[in-house]
């Protein structure tokens, strides 16, 4: 019979810790597809940084390094510089790479570090236990923002791929989402392409992938899926911000957002059960 | 072999370059920027990397992955970048990488000055930021010590996968003597450990994560198991000490004043003798509880408010009376200021 389904060879047999419902996995999968793929295990070094998926090294038959809280992007330039010939990537969440790591990965872009990023949004801190992070929507409802984030006192949500897209190093920047099939898809697409820029040595590449946190959004798996998709999809455009063939200063976002004001009390965070 | 005049910043530099270091991630800080533009200048052209990093958090960063690499690396940096290095400090503590970092102290706390200072003593040997781990110190008096030292930092961090902190001060890294570089030796290192991507091989790991308290308990054991064998790497001059009643304890810039003192107390007919550690972690403890017997009094001279002080009390345990004399804020004592003092407490022990 023709097998058409399997666990992609880089991904162990080795059960994940993930909640239920939590969209890491479909990530960590889709990487491991493209690493396949594109034929990267030996000689690829990963960069897990600190977060719910500090541990993705017990997943992946790779080497890995793990990297201190935000650290990840300056530990992946240190590999990166004495090993230019291997794939260097790091895997961050939003409290990582937005608010601890931000001076990182600012700069690992703005030199056009010739390494790959994979940015996973949930909108929250998941491994403390469902704090505000950067990136949680106005209004939105977390243990640090009990009466929803009020952009007077917490500020606004931080869209890292049109900050990053002000810069002129990047050479690849795209935001896609883990929602369905047709978002998984393109989500793939969008990190083969970041570490097929790698491979061509074109620089740096950032996928930022909006995911789901069930457990600390108070939400069922599916529920959270909806919640993503009516909540996040409007303050987080999707589409490729910049391709390595693309023009490399300030170009606008695909859907002419680029700039909008996310108004206050939009986005309305779940109610916490 | 050639013979060069070299401020210590650069000597230390191209003692690094020549030692075969293949990679140096640092940020501007008075003072000990010429080493990072001796970097810039002599790496690329050597085989080696430069990059200027954001600050001192992603440097010692770029440390850690390049070391995790497997690549020889190193940074330097002055107090307040030690300060914001602690972190990276402990994780390389933790996953066990070798790295060399320079630290030209200046007076603190806070922005302080620019002056040369010994303040940041507890702080490069009482631990490696946060958690239970050590630093291998090294602390050279002269511009020829410090290329030496800087040589020998190299096979300690990489003979004990730790990170091996030169600590020196503004002056070592500004003054200018005669230096001559001895011929690199070439050793081949066990690099079975480090992360290259794998090639055919099993997938290899850098961390400091161990969850379970038995496992961490069992890490940290063998770190410091590790610690009780650097202590055969204790290193100490002894200088007028074989019929000295006085001792005088002092490190770096403060150990050559301390030197002069000495010689102008040995004239005025005091026995007076200067211990002087090499090693700040190990501390030579053997070394200075052998001369408790013999001395009567020690004096520590110290660019500080008494840091070292603690060490020698530790290593004499009582035997002799431990006295100290400092000065702060980036003041160095003078020769007389440090033999007013030797005669103080010669005095005390009836030593004239």
């Amino acid at each position: 019979m023709k097998q058409v389904f399997a666990r992609p060879k880089v991904l162990l047999e080795t059960p994940m810790h993930y909640c239920p419902g939590c969209t890491h996995g479909i990530a960590h999968r889709l990487l491991a597809e493209v690493i396949d793929e594109l034929d990267l295990r030996g000689r690829t070094v990963g960069v897990a940084s600190v977060g719910c998926s500090v541990f993705m090294y017990n997943y992946f038959d790779l080497d890995f390094q793990q990297a201190a809280h935000g650290r990840a992007p300056a530990v992946a330039t240190g590999i990166k510089r004495v090993l230019p010939d291997r794939i260097v990537f790091t895997y961050q969440g939003d409290g990582d790479l937005a608010a601890i790591g931000t001076a990182e990965i600012v700069h690992a872009a703005n030199r056009g570090e010739n390494i790959t990023v994979i940015f996973i949004n949930n909108a929250v801190y998941g491994m403390t236990g469902g704090q505000m992070a950067p990136t949680t929507l106005l209004g939105m409802r977390t243990t640090t923002t009990p009466f929803g984030r009020d952009a007077r006192q917490a500020g606004y949500p931080i869209r890292v791929v049109e900050l990053l897209n002000t810069l002129r190093g990047p050479a690849y920047l795209a935001r896609v989402a883990l929602t369905g099939p047709a978002h998984i898809h393109k989500a793939k697409k969008a990190i083969r392409r970041a570490l097929q820029t790698q491979v061509d040595g074109l620089g740096f590449s950032l996928v930022e992938v909006l995911s789901t946190c069930p457990v600390t959004w108070g939400l069922q798996p599916l529920e959270a899926i909806h919640w993503l998709e009516s909540n996040m999809l409007p303050a987080f455009p999707l589409g490729e911000f910049r391709t390595p063939d693309g023009p490399r200063e300030a170009p606008p976002s695909p859907d002419g957002r680029r700039g909008e004001k996310v108004p206050a009390g939009t986005g309305g965070g779940p109610e916490r059960v | 072999m050639e013979r060069m005049l070299m401020k210590g910043n650069e000597a230390i530099a191209e003692a690094a370059v020549r030692a075969g270091v293949a990679a140096y991630f640092g940020y501007p800080i008075t003072p000990q920027s010429e080493l990072p533009e001796y970097m810039a200048r002599e790496l690329p052209g050597r085989g080696g990397v430069f990059l200027q990093a954001e600050s001192e958090v992603a440097a010692i960063n770029m440390v850690y992955g390049a070391a995790g690499a497997g690549a020889r690396v190193m940074t330097s940096t002055s107090s307040p970048g030690v300060s914001l290095m602690q972190e990276g400090l402990s994780y390389l503590v933790g996953a066990e990488l070798p790295c060399v970092v320079v630290n030209m102290v200046r007076g603190g706390p806070g922005l302080g000055n620019i002056a040369p200072a010994q303040g940041d003593y507890f702080q490069a040997t009482r631990s490696a930021g946060h958690g239970d781990g050590r630093l291998l110190v090294l602390a050279p008096a002269t511009i020829q010590e410090a290329a030496d030292l800087t040589i020998l930092a190299f096979d300690l961090a990489e003979r004990y996968r730790n990170p091996v902190m030169i600590l020196g001060d503004g002056i070592l890294g500004q003054m200018m003597e005669p230096v001559t570089f001895p011929e690199p030796v070439a050793r081949e290192r066990d690099l079975s450990w480090a992360t290259t991507g794998a090639g055919e091989g099993p997938r290899r790991l850098i961390s400091s994560i161990y969850l379970e308290p038995e496992s961490l308990e069992r890490h940290n054991l063998h770190l410091q198991e590790k610690y009780r064998r650097m202590q055969q790497e204790a290193r100490v001059e002894a200088y007028r000490m074989e019929d000295a009643a006085v001792a005088v304890a002092a490190f770096g810039l403060a150990a050559r004043v301390a030197r002069s003192a000495v010689d102008r107390a040995r004239a005025k007919g005091i026995r007076a003798g200067l211990l002087r550690p090499i090693t700040l972690y190990p501390f030579p403890t053997a070394a200075y509880a052998e001369a408790a017997g013999r001395v009567q009094v020690f004096l520590t001279v110290e660019m500080s408010a008494g840091q070292l002080v603690e060490d020698v009390r530790l290593a004499v345990e009582g035997r002799v009376p431990v006295r100290f004399y400092g000065r702060l804020g980036g003041v160095v004592p003078t020769p007389p200021e440090v033999l007013e003092q030797i005669e103080r407490v010669a005095g005390e022990v009836g030593e004239r």
